[in-house]
């Protein structure tokens, strides 16, 4: 078997706080093969957050080993590029296509040729005549598919995606959604993606993994069927794991 | 794709109705107008030229002083020195800035020495200045370089600490540390703040300036605007004083409103950074 793309081995993580140290979570082991669109879903609180920004290298693991390409993670890197949930981390000053081309320019490709890649994925996110549209002046789906489109022009090993959709209006939601898996299609990128939204899981994942809360433990990691019906149930499996007490109460 | 209700053409601001543009512009021509008068009668009923000269006289010695290229050669001198004590203010500013950013021992250095001389005027440190390095350009650029240190630095400092985190965090994920994360990020996203703090010590720069050069000159040849009001006070050819003090206002309107706003129009306004 080939080397995963990303492999935890055991991590854990936590924090400082005034009154002591906080275990986020503790004892995560996967494993995410190339083209791969593995979800993190669990309550808030579950450090599923903490985690995607440990494997952006934006904080180091106290225990545990976290593997690119089977080479530890040890600093933020554009071959794991993050979109982030807020619409506000596009870079102001620089126009659509400049913001898209910038991971490439920052990498030594020319202008021009950066610019040409730039519009062709401004054109593949839909953004076709934006080009030199500044951020402040597009909406908050608009800036989403921009972000969208600047982790893909770096060519990530990983993309990562913490809550991208979660401030978007319902219908934006489901329309991005629908996009991030034709633009998996095109582009078979290998995606670990962050959301405390059940549906959202089951719509966007090949494989979805379930944290436990306070601290965050892998609880279960269940494969995405295909028909409707087998993911209807394997909604309602992951509602009860995350919400027993909830389901109890409806029973 | 493009949906109907996610897409918006990019925002051009609105330009106002001419109408409006024209009554703003009518209410600060009566304004002035008004002003006008008000001084001209004043100056009349008063009559003594030694005292209060009339508007006439003031425009008359202006136009005098513009003709001959004296108030041009004047204001070439201050601007000279005003442009070597800005430079060297800004530069010790970005030093003293980037160390704040960079190291917490920076951060503290900044704000305890921000403290302790921003709300010091620099004026009071011109007899020290003239003590150390004599009477000359020295001492006007020591004076003016603090007066612009301080409201740059503490300007500059804390735009960098109100930058949204996830604005860092996106520099560090394209792989950008230390200087080039400085440069690239972090100066562009504190922009605003950083030409308010520019804004601001041309202000307190250009009043030191004028302030310091009343007590002397340049040595050897002529001196600035503010030598020049004070030599013409002693000849009590008070409508040059005059023409001076409005020489002083002209440039200082014009840094104000033409180079910072066209500045700040080409920046901070164009990205939406500031309305």
């Amino acid at each position: 078997m080939s080397t995963p793309v990303l492999e935890l081995r055991d991590v854990s993580l936590g924090y400082r706080t005034a009154t002591g140290w906080l275990t986020a979570c503790e004892g995560i082991s996967f494993s995410l093969a190339e083209g791969e669109r593995l979800m993190l879903v669990g309550a808030s609180g579950c450090g599923k957050s903490t985690l995607l920004g440990a494997v952006a290298g934006f904080h180091a693991p106290h225990a545990g080993q976290l593997l690119l390409d089977g080479r530890p993670v040890t600093q933020p890197g554009p071959d794991r590029m993050m979109v982030f949930q807020e619409f506000e981390q596009l870079l102001p000053w620089k126009s659509v296509a400049d913001n898209i081309a910038y991971p490439r320019r920052l990498a030594g490709t020319p202008r021009a040729e950066g610019r040409r890649e730039a519009e062709t994925l401004i054109a593949q996110v839909g953004l076709t005549g934006f080009a030199d549209a500044f951020p402040h002046t597009l909406s908050g789906g608009m800036k989403m598919r921009v972000a969208i489109a600047r982790a893909l022009a770096a060519r990530p090993r990983v993309l990562l995606m913490d809550e991208p959709f979660a401030a978007l209006d319902a219908l934006t939601r489901r329309r991005m959604q629908d996009e991030l898996l034709r633009l998996w299609r095109d582009f078979g990128f290998t995606l670990l993606f962050v959301t405390h939204a059940i549906e959202e899981a089951v719509a966007l994942g090949s494989r979805i993994l379930v944290l436990s809360p306070h601290p965050g433990r892998v609880q279960a990691v269940l494969d995405v069927p295909d028909t409707l019906e087998e993911r209807a149930a394997l909604e309602a499996r992951i509602h009860r794991l995350l919400l027993p007490e909830e389901v109890a109460l409806h029973a | 794709m493009p949906d109907g209700q996610d897409l918006r053409l990019p925002a051009t601001a609105a330009p106002p109705p001419l109408a409006a543009a024209w009554h703003g512009i009518a209410r600060r021509a009566a304004v002035l107008v008004l002003l006008g008068l008000a001084w001209e009668g004043y100056g009349r009923w008063i009559a003594n030229d030694l005292v209060f000269p009339t508007l006439s006289d003031t425009l008359a010695a202006f136009w005098r002083l513009t003709l001959s290229g004296e108030l041009a050669a004047r204001a070439a001198v201050s601007l000279q020195v005003l442009g070597l004590g800005y430079g060297a203010g800004l530069l010790l500013a970005a030093l003293l800035v980037v160390f704040a950013v960079a190291s917490r021992f920076g951060s503290e250095l900044l704000s305890t020495l921000t403290a302790m001389f921003n709300p010091l005027p620099a004026i009071a440190l011109l007899p020290l200045a003239l003590l150390w390095f004599g009477l000359g350009t020295p001492s006007l650029v020591f004076v003016i370089g603090h007066s612009v240190l301080w409201a740059v630095a503490l300007n500059a400092h804390s735009g960098v600490q109100a930058i949204p985190p996830t604005l860092r965090r996106v520099g560090e994920n394209l792989g950008l540390r230390g200087w080039q994360l400085t440069l690239r990020i972090l100066a562009p996203a504190a922009l605003p703040a950083i030409i308010a703090g520019l804004r601001i010590g041309w202000a307190f720069a250009w009043r030191t300036l004028i302030a310091a050069e009343l007590v002397f000159g340049t040595t050897s040849r002529s001196g600035g605007l503010g030598w020049f009001i004070y030599e013409r006070r002693n000849n009590l050819e008070i409508a040059d004083v005059f023409a001076g003090l409005l020489a002083v206002i002209a440039i200082g309107l014009v840094v104000e409103g033409v180079i910072f706003r066209a500045l700040e129009a080409r920046t901070v306004r164009r990205w939406g950074l500031q309305r």
